[in-house]
């Protein structure tokens, strides 16, 4: 993988825009930043101000009063957000290593020249690009033949391979892993596993990562999978991303009972910022961590999109 | 990409200049292969191959009878009614709505979706200080990490009647409060600025890391021969970014009839006041199946979505790959 270097993508001082123009682009981009990461501290704001605050001024960036409510308040639901956390950190992680195993393997052999499958399986992994049985099947087929309702394996199984990703792999493999090491291997009378195994993995690691990221961003923001599989008598089966659905769905609920008259809600419930701590601490662990991995994502993608 | 092409080539094996032997056995690397790229073909068979058969819900009055398997349900039980359930489906007065909205958006999701990168990419590159421009290119990248269940929550904190700041600022300015998720008419500007908000950071960083690739030379000669930056950026950048953009381009003319289901479901929260601009093609599936149980029209309209998206696919690709032979996919 060809990371890009700090100083490769920086203009030379002879090819430069006029000082005038390069501060009307920084302004732009300055503009374009804080719209994307105002939401996020809005939203982390209003998990900290107190419920009587949000009740007389609405959601703002001032609160007139702080609070930790509705952290309190998670603390008290343990049960049910604290498992939700780890239901979502399990899935990523199940859900993670699951997947590079089955990309790993099928990009190797897909690597390999010799290969008498391999236009057979190309085709295989290449035709689910373009077609699918759409979602009745899908569901049905997954409920009905594997019966995966209200199980963690229907969150986890159908999102556990992608023909993109296994292209990506491939061509890792095809343009990095030197013929000469795999050649050397077979002259030491080692097997195409252990070869995959020893010295193609090691060397692949960039790759590994790379993939290994998309799927556990892809994993830990998943809701559709929850909102076909799970039913609200699983609670248990939740992750974070599907308590945030039904947070919304128990609301409007509650909203449509009051409006026709009956009183549903223990309205000392810190729901107003509940939510949005709630959301925080979804978000706040992406947020800590995707700046590091940012380059393994450009990096990828040059991989994928443009070497390819 | 280019995976059938590359397939094609010798190129890609070691031993290129010299005639292959014509293989006649099945070696046993070849059985170890097999048997490595194994749980992965079980999984395309059962998660891509098996659910195929379900188009067949498309022709069916589905009726489950209890005590009896699934698939006797399906192929014995349920009737077979031809084409009424896409003839319903064009009966339904909501469908040219769904279709319009599906495309309309789609449309300018495309065209947004492809020049604005472009032009922001090229921007950010002449930035001075490549510090500032660093921290830019991490923070516009961060939606895209966030999912639109997420989204939909930041977009509550500034729409939201009652309590939302935009509502807020507007009252306390004199103006009086919108009742947005009642109110059709804003959201179609909602939409398309929201799903521009997500995806520009990450494009943008695609056709940057192609902008690094484009051989600094060029631009030297060019700066010699007295072009200026605005000539430099017709004549070479743009030129050679295009493989990227065709391909970014055939991938989403494909996508044409597939819509976000998070921006249109949860984004808007399945506001009923809202649907006659935000119910797409995806919502009306997922809606028809999980609320209605209308198995039939479910399958039937999303086996018109995959089929259109397929020809799509393979026209796109045909029109690049006649205008440049080197952009197509496949």
């Amino acid at each position: 993988m060809s990371r890009i270097k700090a100083h490769a993508d920086e203009q030379p001082r002879w090819n430069r825009v006029k000082p005038l123009t390069n501060v009307i682009i920084s302004l732009i981009f300055v503009l374009l930043a804080l719209s994307t990461l105002l939401p996020l501290i809005f939203v982390i704001i209003i998990s900290f101000s107190s419920d009587a605050s949000v009740a007389v001024n609405g959601y703002t960036f001032f609160p007139s009063e702080w609070s930790l409510d509705a952290y309190r308040y998670m603390w008290q639901s343990i049960d049910y957000i604290g498992r939700s956390f780890l239901n979502s950190v399990g899935i990523t992680v199940v859900g993670t290593v699951l997947a590079l195993i089955l990309i790993a393997t099928m990009g190797y052999a897909l690597s390999r020249p010799n290969f008498r499958l391999k236009k057979h399986l190309t085709w295989l992994i290449f035709l689910p690009m373009f077609f699918s049985g759409g979602l009745v099947a899908s569901y049905m087929v997954n409920t009905q033949i594997y019966h995966l309702k209200n199980t963690y394996a229907a969150l986890i199984l159908p999102g556990a391979c992608s023909s993109w990703y296994i292209i990506i792999m491939r061509t890792f493999f095809t343009s990095t892993v030197p013929d000469s090491i795999i050649e050397s291997g077979k002259i030491d009378g080692a097997r195409q596993i252990r070869i995959f195994l020893q010295l193609v993995l090691p060397i692949s690691l960039p790759v590994i990562a790379t993939i290994g990221l998309f799927m556990t961003f892809n994993y830990w923001n998943a809701w559709y999978g929850a909102m076909l599989y799970l039913d609200s008598a699983h609670r248990e089966l939740y992750p974070l991303q599907y308590v945030l659905i039904s947070i919304q769905k128990n609301i409007e609920f509650m909203q449509v009972m009051e409006a026709n008259g009956v009183s549903t809600v223990d309205l000392s419930l810190p729901t107003e910022t509940f939510r949005m701590a709630v959301v925080t601490i979804v978000v706040l662990p992406i947020a800590c961590s995707y700046p590091f991995f940012q380059r393994f994502f450009v990096g990828g993608l040059t991989i994928g999109a443009v070497k390819g | 990409m280019a995976l059938l092409k590359k397939s094609k080539m010798p190129a890609d094996s070691g031993c290129a200049a010299l005639p292959k032997p014509k293989k006649k056995r099945f070696s046993l690397d070849d059985l170890e292969l097999t048997l490595l790229s194994l749980p992965t073909v079980a999984w395309f068979l059962a998660f891509c191959y098996v659910p195929l058969f379900g188009i067949v819900f498309a022709f069916k009055k589905w009726k489950m009878k209890p005590g009896k398997s699934f698939l006797y349900s399906l192929f014995v039980n349920s009737k077979w009614v031809g084409l009424d359930n896409f003839k319903f489906l064009f009966l339904n007065p909501q469908m040219g709505n769904i279709i319009r909205n599906t495309l309309v958006y789609n449309i300018i999701f495309l065209i947004i979706g492809v020049t604005l990168p472009v032009i922001l990419a090229i921007m950010i590159s002449y930035m001075y200080s490549s510090k500032l421009r660093k921290i830019c290119q991490t923070a516009t990248f961060l939606p895209h990490f966030l999912s639109w269940v997420i989204v939909s929550y930041f977009v509550y904190a500034f729409l939201s009647t009652d309590r939302g700041l935009i509502n807020s600022i507007l009252t306390s300015s004199g103006g009086e409060a919108i009742r947005w998720y009642q109110s059709p008419e804003y959201w179609p500007a909602i939409l398309i600025f929201m799903n521009t908000w997500k995806t520009f950071g990450y494009s943008m960083v695609v056709y940057l890391a192609s902008l690094t690739g484009i051989d600094k030379g060029l631009y030297e000669s060019a700066v010699i021969d007295g072009a200026t930056i605005w000539q430099q950026i017709k004549g070479i950048t743009l030129p050679l970014l295009r493989p990227v953009l065709s391909i970014m381009f055939i991938l989403n003319v494909g996508h044409i009839f597939t819509s976000e289901f998070g921006l249109f479901y949860h984004v808007t929260r399945d506001s009923g006041s809202l649907l006659s601009v935000t119910q797409t093609i995806d919502v009306y599936v997922y809606k028809a199946l999980m609320e209605n149980n209308n198995y039939g029209y479910s399958a039937a309209t999303s086996l018109l979505q995959n089929t259109i998206g397929c020809i799509l696919i393979v026209i796109t690709n045909l029109v690049v790959k006649r205008i440049d032979p080197e952009s197509g996919l496949f």
